[in-house]
């Protein structure tokens, strides 16, 4: 476990926690990142400017602590760009079909104790790592 | 104005969140999803750290007749566990477990874009599209209509 660091993992997680209290508090909005992305291509006019805003957020936030503390990731010089391409492709029709991703179901509905976002989180998780585990392991990619 | 700043600022905390913790890196997020491997819990202390902040303050919140700004709240209304939830999170997990990002992190990671940023967005919005354009009865006319179901019906993107 020499890549573990719980102290920045909770402060982390503390500060989604919050965000997503924030959202919900002052705008009644659920902070689902895959669901806010796919409001936004369905582009209408009223629906759209506080999706914008959030995912802007999120990026200006990310680049805030770029700044401040560096460590911005680095690509994966092995990783082959179509298997990433093909994770990418399941990860957003996963994410439509099943309606949430790790922050809608993990983060907002197991706060609002959804039992569907309880299921789901528990069978993404699963199925997540027996898919890194065949990547890694049986074919060895990295 | 200020709904609009609020919403900006609780997009920056999370942004920020999610950098701070790590999950902007996918080999991070891999390393808690490869239990067999050098396993890194990381993962779910910022899961531990988001979900115990929600879970206390989500009652309060949902106590209100309405939010602070707006007019009320907008909560998913299906319940009950049905196929395409259990599908839909299997075969979401399965992408995540294969390339380490979720929706989150993957926009995120737009504040510093590698080649695995311009990858894997434009192929999670494709995937969003293919699920769109594939629902029964919104085929015939277009995706336009099964993503507008998901707000106002009929809505053009």
């Amino acid at each position: 476990m020499q890549n573990f660091t719980p102290v920045s993992a909770l402060i982390g997680g503390l500060l989604i926690g919050a965000a997503a209290t924030l959202l919900l508090w002052l705008n009644g909005r659920i902070a689902g990142v895959s669901n806010i992305l796919r409001g936004l291509l369905a582009w209408k006019s009223g629906d759209s400017l506080w999706r914008v805003l959030f995912l802007g957020g999120l990026v200006a936030g990310a680049s805030l602590c770029y700044m401040l503390f560096g460590h911005v990731p680095l690509p994966r010089p092995d990783f082959p760009a179509w298997l990433l391409g093909f994770g990418g492709l399941l990860v957003g029709y996963g994410s439509s079909l099943g309606s949430g991703c790790t922050s809608g179901h993990g983060v907002c509905g197991l706060g609002r104790l959804s039992v569907r976002s309880l299921v789901a989180t528990l069978i993404f998780v699963v199925t997540g790592i027996l898919a890194a585990y065949a990547v890694r392991h049986l074919f060895g990619v990295y | 104005m200020g709904a609009s700043l609020s919403i900006l600022v609780a997009g920056l905390m999370f942004g920020f969140g999610l950098a701070v913790s790590g999950m902007t890196h996918a080999s991070k997020v891999l390393g808690f999803l490869d239990i067999t491997g050098d396993w890194d819990p990381s993962l779910l202390f910022v899961l531990a750290g988001a979900v115990t902040v929600t879970a206390v303050a989500f009652r309060f919140v949902l106590r209100r007749p309405a939010p602070v700004l707006v007019e009320q709240f907008h909560l998913p209304t299906v319940e009950g566990i049905d196929r395409p939830l259990v599908i839909g999170a299997a075969i979401f997990g399965v992408g995540w477990g294969i390339a380490g990002y979720c929706p989150g992190p993957a926009i995120a990671s737009l504040a510093a874009p590698s080649w695995e940023t311009w990858v894997f967005i434009p192929c999670l919005l494709l995937g969003n599209l293919l699920h769109a354009y594939s629902q029964p009865g919104n085929a015939a006319d277009s995706g336009a209509a099964a993503l507008g179901a998901m707000g106002r019906p009929g809505g053009k993107p």
